[in-house]
């Protein structure tokens, strides 16, 4: 069995036991988000960043009490934003409200029906924020050449799609992801399109070092339980991808000896 | 005066600071700060004056993925 003391990955200089990130969208309440994201065992979670809503209950629990920094890495992300000055702004604002922190989760979109990535105003987004010191977690397709790219421009983690975000469709080209990690020197982690447990296996199969997910926890009849499903689907990905599978043949091979038969 | 404070026409006194608009406000947990789309580090809200028809942001951290 692998140990999970041993078999730590690392971003941007700091170690990680969790291959499972999550986000904290789309749950009930902040007693079921608090409830999933301890079960999931996650260490890093990510957070939007939306306008202080002012007319609030003053006694409505804040997401970074239910989440608190000191006990998580906070993923601050830039959804929503549709061109690179908005997702760069919201970057600054996000590392001012975590009193300097500076590990970010750039998404820039291009489109509402399918989220998919707008490439171009992610690479001038990246390098934007790499030049104003920012460590950058990047969502983009699953392209092999521009998740390169991105590496090579400093993305500390590039983080392919595996299907588009909140679909649930699972690795449509699992091909292409295992491209991305054949030619990687930073972690890979699919981000998006998960829906359930062997979704989460079959990409740490390939070799993603992690899986970002929140839909497929969130929206499932019990987060909390999909959470402990996928805290193990992940954890059982990995030993499979570290264990090396069988190869695949197109006829049976008898697991009894031939030899040795009295019949 | 006036000013645009998350979108919305908000009423504050004349020559109010970041800070004394944040008392206001009685806002609670972490929040960061922005005047016509310059951020204002925390160690400058008491120095910060606000002037009449500035956009004010005010964002926090929410539930996202």
């Amino acid at each position: 069995m692998t140990n999970s003391h041993t078999d730590k990955f690392t971003i941007a200089g700091s170690k990680y036991s969790s291959r499972l990130l999550v986000g904290t969208g789309k749950y009930k309440n902040s007693e079921e988000t608090k409830s999933a994201i301890d079960k999931s065992g996650a260490e890093i979670v990510t957070v939007a960043i939306r306008r202080t809503n002012l007319g609030q209950e003053k006694n409505e629990p804040n997401l970074l009490d239910i989440i608190p920094p000191d006990k998580y890495t906070i993923l601050p992300n830039t959804a929503g934003c549709y061109d690179a000055a908005s997702a760069v702004r919201t970057c600054q604002l996000a590392r001012e409200l975590l009193n300097g922190h500076d590990l970010v989760k750039l998404e820039v979109l291009a489109d509402e029906k399918t989220l998919f990535p707008n490439i171009t105003q992610t690479l001038d987004a990246a390098k934007e924020l790499i030049d104003d010191n920012f460590k950058v977690m990047v969502y983009t397709t699953d392209d092999p050449i521009i998740a390169k790219r991105l590496e090579e421009i400093g993305c500390v983690a590039v983080m392919p799609l595996a299907a588009p975000i909140g679909s649930g469709l699972g690795i449509q080209n699992p091909y292409n992801i295992r491209t991305i990690v054949e030619n990687a020197s930073v972690p890979i982690i699919v981000d998006a399109g998960v829906g359930t447990a062997s979704d989460a296996s079959i990409a740490m199969e390939l070799g993603c070092d992690g899986v970002l997910m929140n839909t497929a926890i969130a929206e499932a009849k019990n987060p909390v339980l999909m959470a402990s499903a996928m805290k193990k689907a992940i954890q059982a990905g990995r030993e499979a991808y570290l264990a090396g599978r069988m190869p695949k043949r197109a006829y049976a091979s008898a697991s009894s000896p031939i030899d040795g038969r009295f019949f | 005066m006036n000013v645009l404070l998350n979108g919305s026409s908000y009423s504050i006194e004349n020559n109010c600071s970041v800070v004394a608009l944040i008392k206001n406000l009685e806002l609670n947990g972490k929040y960061a700060v922005e005047i016509n789309q310059t951020i204002i580090p925390k160690s400058e809200y008491s120095n910060q004056k606000i002037n009449s028809g500035d956009k004010i942001e005010i964002v926090q951290a929410i539930g996202g993925g």
